[in-house]
């Protein structure tokens, strides 16, 4: 039993991943209707910032992140006005290969920097040591990483359900050209919310850097997961992004603990099924994108 | 008010406006008649800047706005409802109502908006789509009415509401037109565009080609509802 529970929260940690990867994926195809294939390589950059900012700089973990999203936002939004927005009246085939080829390009000049044996970077002190749960105890950095990214999550979605900034996102999600007709200048919020996306996979990156493997294919090898994780929440909804995330991650670690040689494929069995019963995704609606 | 001069439009190689010229003038209700395809809606969506390849001027308060994004055309007082109603399903009835920006001094608070439509008030926290037909047309008026917009140009509003609805809808016009707001109205129902406005323009492919006032429409409802294929 608390062998069940224990990779089941082992579920919620990688979950929280996913979850946060997805938000930021599934705001930016509503707002812009772009699929990024970059996102897996802005959570590299930022598990790299944060160990490039503690080598050179020696800025400490919780800085990090703080900082290394902000400079990450920054740069999604200088290529949002440089490249991304070009996009938008484009055959869909250049979408793929403008994010996939800066995903390439980041990746490659990281490899060409780092190569490809794995940065160490320490877990910060104060998040070092283990907590008891009860039933079995656990990694304190581990539960910092579920509790920060559930309450980062439900920030994010208050924001959008609850300020006229989210009501804004919405009604450019659900219908730009109308909202843009109603006195709204779209366009203006276009760059910040794409910021806002990267932003969440380098804040996911700085997070994953002390538990995870930190070098240049750490993206490459999620982005697809996530890309299942969105399709099965819903295209456009946040809501079903986070949940979704947090099913998957609950899923693959089962799949890993019971029948570890199918644990790979077990995502793409759900998306089948999901696309199968439910095409919009477990939170979609069919006439549009939604919070 | 409102002066349109010669403009065109094109879907692909289709031009589907040949050149429309009209006016509207302040406080006037004006009704844009004509049949499926005569590119009535077509030409509201120049109006608003939704159109690209749009050719002629528009000019608003003696101003042209043929070049000015929709956002501004808004704000400078341009009140549009589109054929669908343009209702978020992610916003509710309340959000649908604020989600514009207050352009013009004679905005209506909220609080007027729900004295003269209660259904509104009732449902405020329902998403948008819930409402029934009528009710989101109600809502898609009460938008322009409490952004303070100066012309409202409403694309056949009343189009697959029953009877005692259009009369309701031609009571929302008429509240509008004592507030003050000038308005634009594409409408089928020739005998509904008389009893609430005072001229009407007769569009026919792509081409205004008769301006009629109401007793002329009266006088040849017949002709027109042939006309009009209905
Ligand atoms: N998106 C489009 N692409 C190509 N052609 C279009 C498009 N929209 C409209 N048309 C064509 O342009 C012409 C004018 O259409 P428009 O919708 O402006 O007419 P309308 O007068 O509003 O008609 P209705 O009474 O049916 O609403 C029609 O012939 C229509 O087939
Ligand atoms: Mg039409």
């Amino acid at each position: 039993m608390s062998g069940l529970l224990q990779q089941l929260f082992n579920g919620l940690v990688s979950g929280s991943f996913y979850a946060l990867l997805a938000l930021g994926l599934s705001v930016i195809f509503g707002m812009l209707g772009v699929v990024n294939f970059a996102h897996g390589a802005f959570y590299m950059l930022g598990a790299f910032g944060a160990f490039v900012a503690l080598d050179s700089v020696g800025l400490s973990w919780w800085l990090a992140l703080l900082v290394v999203p902000i400079l990450l936002g920054v740069l999604g939004m200088v290529l949002e006005r440089a490249f991304v927005h070009r996009l938008m009246h484009l055959f869909p085939l250049y979408n793929f290969l403008l994010t996939f080829g800066i995903a390439l390009i980041l990746q490659d000049l990281l490899r060409m920097k780092y190569g490809v044996t794995s940065q160490p970077y320490a877990r910060p002190s104060m998040l070092d040591g283990a907590v008891n749960l009860g039933l079995f105890t656990y990694p304190k950095y581990q539960v910092f990483v579920f509790v920060f990214s559930i309450a980062l999550s439900a920030l994010v979605w208050l924001v959008l359900t609850r300020t006229r900034v989210g009501m804004i996102v919405r009604a450019s999600t659900e219908r730009a050209e109308l909202t843009q007709s109603l006195g709204v200048d779209v366009r203006r919020w276009v760059t910040p919310v794409f910021g806002f996306g990267i932003a969440l996979a380098g804040l996911a990156g700085v997070l994953a850097a002390p538990m995870r493997a930190v070098n240049s294919s750490m993206g490459a090898d999620l982005i697809i997961v996530i890309f299942a994780v969105v399709v099965i929440g819903g295209l456009g909804s946040v809501l079903g992004s986070v949940a979704a995330g947090y099913i998957v991650g609950m899923l693959t670690e089962l799949g890993n603990f019971y029948i570890p040689s199918l644990s790979q494929i077990l995502v793409f069995v759900l998306m089948a099924l999901v696309l199968l019963l439910r095409p919009a995704g477990l939170f979609g609606r069919e006439e549009g994108a939604h919070a | 008010m409102l002066n349109v001069d010669n403009v065109t439009a094109r879907y692909g190689e289709a031009q589907v406006l040949q050149g429309v010229s009209l006016d509207v003038d302040t406080g006037e209700v004006v009704t844009l008649v004509g049949r499926n395809g005569a590119g009535k809606t077509t030409l509201l969506r120049c109006l608003m800047g939704l159109h690209r390849s749009m050719t002629g001027d528009i000019r608003f308060d003696e101003r042209s706005i043929a070049t000015l994004s929709p956002h501004k055309r808004c704000r400078l007082g341009l009140g549009y409802v589109p054929d669908d109603r343009g209702i978020y399903a992610s916003l509710s009835v309340e959000e649908n109502l604020t989600l514009p920006p207050v352009v013009g001094p004679d905005a209506w608070p909220l609080e007027k908006v729900y004295e003269t439509f209660p259904v509104l008030a009732e449902r405020r926290r329902q998403a948008g789509t819930h409402l029934s037909g009528g009710e989101q047309q109600m809502l898609a008026m009460a938008r322009v009415l409490r952004m303070g917009a100066r012309i409202l140009l409403a694309d056949e509003p009343t189009e697959g509401l029953a009877p005692l609805l259009v009369q309701r809808i031609g009571e929302i016009i008429r509240t509008v037109k004592e507030h003050g707001v000038t308005v634009l109205l594409i409408e089928q129902n020739v005998h509904f565009a008389s009893t609430v406005a005072d001229r009407h323009y007769l569009i026919a492919q792509g081409r205004v080609v008769e301006s009629l006032d109401n007793a002329e429409v009266r006088q040849r409802e017949h002709e027109l509802l042939e006309y009009l294929g209905i």
